[in-house]
């Protein structure tokens, strides 16, 4: 198992990561949401968006850029959200989980992920 | 139990091109009792793990006095991933269920399947306050007795214990072992399914 420096992180950095921003739009990423670049990184770019672009080449989960950034869920959701308004990600959000009302999904959808556990 | 490698998995394996559909369940549990072991049984790349924090604002937030009750929580988890097809992919994540967790409960585990509740059948009293807050946030549930040793009780005696309804499954898993695991998630799916399909299907509060 991976521990990522988060315990020893420099507040500072993570400040400037984001460019003291302390929130993204929380309804835009679910922590399962898949992420995928649209771009390659380009000359200039910052540091972090430039590891995003590489990670994503194939879709990856908001929960495991965090981790292999080493970054909170949350700042990873801030430097996401740039690189999606400048359409250099696409996102992938989660559509099978349980609806904001609380109910289950839908029967079909559980079955689904039934049988594909009891196959694994 | 923690920082063990496993050869079956890399850690950067990457998901399908046509991965599209995320999905959570969490595996909750006391210290010790096999949450990680268990995430890392069934899932197919190393367990990662990572932090959330919260700033959560004191009371009387237009008094400067009270600038010094602003507390940040820090929740650190563990996870792992299952594809299951060739859209949707499972997420399962390994957390501890003690009481500062469940303030971040809303935002990151809005939207999760549904639960494993982990129990040491010596320390039943951990998993109280966690199955308490799994009914109030409305989430299905299962119980799960992980057995590192020859079991003192029987599951009815576990069932009890726990206060828990007739309809919530109670099993028996050794977390060290992939099928073992494997079962418990799908006693959890199954029970999630006929949940979805009784028309009797509670209410939830979430």
């Amino acid at each position: 198992m991976i521990r990522g420096p988060l315990d020893s992180e420099d507040p500072d950095r993570l400040y400037t990561v984001t460019g003291g921003r302390s929130r993204a739009d929380e309804s835009v990423f679910d922590m399962v949401t898949l992420i995928v670049s649209e771009s390659e990184p380009s000359l200039g770019m910052q540091s972090e968006h430039v590891k995003i672009l590489r990670m994503c080449r194939r879709p990856m989960a908001v929960v495991e850029i965090s981790s292999y950034l080493g970054m909170p869920v949350s700042v990873v959701k801030i430097l996401l959200c740039d690189l999606l308004d400048t359409g250099k990600i696409t996102a992938r959000h989660p559509h099978a989980a349980r609806p904001d009302n609380g109910g289950l999904p839908e029967p079909e959808t559980l079955k689904k992920v039934l049988v594909a556990l009891q196959n694994l | 139990m923690h920082s063990r490698t496993s050869d079956r998995a890399d850690v950067r394996a990457p998901l399908r091109a046509s991965a599209s559909d995320g999905l959570k369940i969490v595996v909750v549990g006391g210290f010790g009792v096999g949450k990680t072991t268990m995430v890392q049984s069934v899932s197919e790349i190393r367990p990662l793990s990572t932090e959330e924090t919260m700033t959560q604002a004191g009371v009387g937030i237009d008094d400067a006095s009270f600038v010094q009750s602003k507390t940040t929580t820090t929740v650190a988890f563990d996870f792992g991933r299952i594809s299951l097809d060739e859209q949707m992919v499972l997420y399962l994540f390994g957390a501890p269920g003690q009481e500062r967790f469940w303030f971040l409960w809303d935002r990151l585990f809005a939207g999760t399947l549904g639960a494993v509740v982990l129990v040491d059948t010596n320390r039943l009293a951990d998993s109280w306050y966690a199955i308490d807050r799994l009914e109030y946030h409305g989430t299905p549930f299962i119980v799960a007795r992980n057995n590192f040793t020859e079991p003192q009780h029987t599951l009815e005696e576990v069932r009890d214990a726990l206060d828990l309804p007739s309809d919530v499954p109670v099993i028996d898993c050794d977390a060290r072992d992939r099928d073992s695991s494997k079962a418990v998630l799908v006693a959890l799916a199954r029970h999630l399914y006929s949940l979805s399909t009784s028309s009797a299907a509670r209410e939830t509060t979430a």
